[in-house]
């Protein structure tokens, strides 16, 4: 899990950040589709379903590069529950971005609706027709959406704390970087 | 520890300020704050105020229906005006409801409303088309918001069956399209037979051929089978479930047949507005033949757990500006979501089924 660099790998990092945009566009376009009988709604879905599996897609690259370039070490003065809070907030933001598209999807199958995601081309349904499943994945999708948005801004709150008040370089480590994996303490704490 | 610098106290207050600004933002996003729109919830509460209280696992309109099965046979000509595969010469399964208008799964059938024809047809390369039609050519509202002020204007009356003229009255004068409906519905001739009924697209489409030439099209499914009107002076004395077993009795003789005539329109043409009908001469082209060879019960077809959206289109045939297009498919969808969480219940051909079989 540990890595020797006080920051996450560049490309991590790149994807992070792509991926930020992207979900949080997508639960901004999510509850504004939902809540609109307006000509919103057609467009919105249009670019709900692609980008939902651009997520997922994107998630499906980052998992594996974040298991294989491992995660910088947490301040040694960060309390253990902190600590812990962290490995489980992260663990339930790689869920909800898995999850979120694929529920999407098996919500949509259950519903008998094609999973268009542009002109001609439809996702296979990944679970039969069947209205009950459609109405329990359909609540879900709702649920964990606000669920996930609470998550990230708990994340949002919490590397912002890291950057602006403790200063430890938690949250250099996943923007910018530090100047070079071995710097003196000094000048380290001067760099945030 | 650093928290208790004192320029931590501003570090507080932007993160305070950043979330604040992000919750209000989803809140306005989401139309929990800021101005009012209308939501799939809005429709699916006007449609179940004019029916009289909810009709928990129905569809919130067009309540009562029969399932039914069949082909569709193109024959080619319409790839002039869409490269859609399902316009392609070939033969493509289809599955279908009719369906009568209002909430009430169990209404009766001598109602001067919409009779119509909703269908999905597959091709098999995986594109998918689904319509859902009335016999009108044209509709009594343009947009959404009038739609909903019908259904709260016409709810009828428990003691009188006819709706309250001190709220219909004032609705009408402001909704002369309403009223230029309402006198067309009271003239028309009530189809007699789900099978004798022409079944319109309602909203206008766009066709785009082969060569990205793009036009907007309404199309009408006209039948082979002829036949006379109901008679709407006795509409009441009808059995219940009258055009529905006419159709199942009719089914069991022989399929039914239409032709999907797909009508241009002229430049003149309205096509972001359903309430207008196009009048003269069009272009038409005969795409092909729908053939119902087979009907069901909503408890043993495959139609009851089908949301008929008719902005699920294949590619070659797209929305048009018409606002009600997007309505539709809210609303529907709207519609789907309650009906699935409520579970399905008995429709008005199953429970005659069920009656004949314990005979």
């Amino acid at each position: 899990m540990s890595r020797p660099s006080p920051d996450f790998h560049p490309a991590l990092r790149a994807i992070h950040w792509l991926m930020a945009a992207a979900v949080l566009a997508m639960l901004f376009i999510g509850v504004g589709m939902v809540s609109t009988t307006g000509s919103a709604y057609v467009s919105l879905l249009a670019l709900h379903r692609p980008l939902g599996i651009a997520i997922l897609l994107l998630v499906l690259v980052r998992l594996p590069l974040r298991i294989m370039t491992g995660a910088p070490a947490l301040p040694d003065d960060l309390p253990l529950l902190q600590k812990r809070a962290a490995l489980a907030s992260h663990i339930l933001l790689y869920l909800a971005m898995a999850g979120m598209p694929l529920i999407g999807w098996a919500m949509l199958s259950a519903g008998g609706y094609p999973v268009l995601l542009t002109k001609g081309i439809v996702l296979p349904a990944i679970l039969p027709r069947d209205l009950a499943l459609y109405a329990t994945l359909r609540a879900a999708h709702t649920a964990a959406a606000l669920l996930f948005f609470a998550l990230i801004l708990a994340h949002l709150s919490a590397a912002l704390m890291h950057g602006l008040i403790r200063r430890d370089g938690v949250l250099r480590s996943m923007t910018v970087g530090h100047r070079r994996a071995h710097v003196a303490p000094d000048q380290h704490l001067a760099d945030d | 520890m650093p928290f208790r610098k004192p320029g931590n106290v501003g570090a507080f207050a932007l993160i305070g300020a950043i979330v604040v600004l992000l919750v209000g933002a989803f809140g306005w996003a989401a139309g929990w704050i800021g101005p009012r729109r209308i939501s799939g919830g809005d429709v699916t509460r006007a449609l179940e105020y004019n029916g009289g209280g909810k009709k928990p696992g129905y569809r919130r309109a067009h309540a009562k229906g029969l399932c039914f099965t069949g082909s569709f046979t193109a024959n080619g000509a319409g790839s002039a005006l869409s490269s859609a595969s399902l316009l392609q010469p070939g033969r493509y399964p289809v599955i279908g409801r009719f369906s009568m208008a209002g909430g009430n799964p169990l209404a009766s059938d001598g109602r001067n409303v919409f009779h119509s024809m909703a269908l999905v047809l597959k091709s098999p390369d995986g594109q998918e088309w689904r319509l859902a039609m009335d016999h009108t050519p044209f509709f009594p509202v343009a947009d959404i918001a009038s739609f909903i002020a019908l259904q709260r204007a016409s709810k009828p009356d428990p003691a009188t069956g006819k709706p309250d003229s001190a709220v219909m009255k004032p609705f009408l004068a402001a909704h002369p399209e309403v009223k230029a409906f309402q006198d067309y519905m009271a003239k028309a001739v009530l189809p007699g037979s789900f099978a004798t009924a022409t079944y319109y697209s309602i909203n206008a489409f766009r066709f785009t051929d082969g060569n990205d030439v793009t036009r907007f099209v309404r199309w009408q499914f006209e039948p082979e089978a002829s036949g006379s009107g109901l008679d709407k002076k006795h509409l009441e004395q009808l059995p219940r479930d009258y055009l529905f077993s006419e159709m199942i009795a009719r089914t069991a003789k022989g399929p039914s047949r239409w032709h999907l005539k797909l009508v241009v329109a002229k430049p003149a043409d309205v096509t972001d507005k359903a309430t207008i009908a196009w009048a003269g001469p069009h272009r038409t082209i005969d795409a092909g033949t729908l053939a119902i060879d087979a009907v069901q019960s909503e408890e043993s077809g495959a139609c009851r757990d089908v949301n008929f959206d008719p902005t699920i289109l294949p590619p070659g045939i797209a929305l048009s500006d018409d606002p009600l297009l997007a309505a539709r498919s809210k609303a529907y969808s709207s519609s789907f979501t309650r009906r699935a969480l409520e579970g399905p219940h008995p429709s008005a051909v199953g429970q005659d089924l069920a009656k004949e079989r314990a005979r």
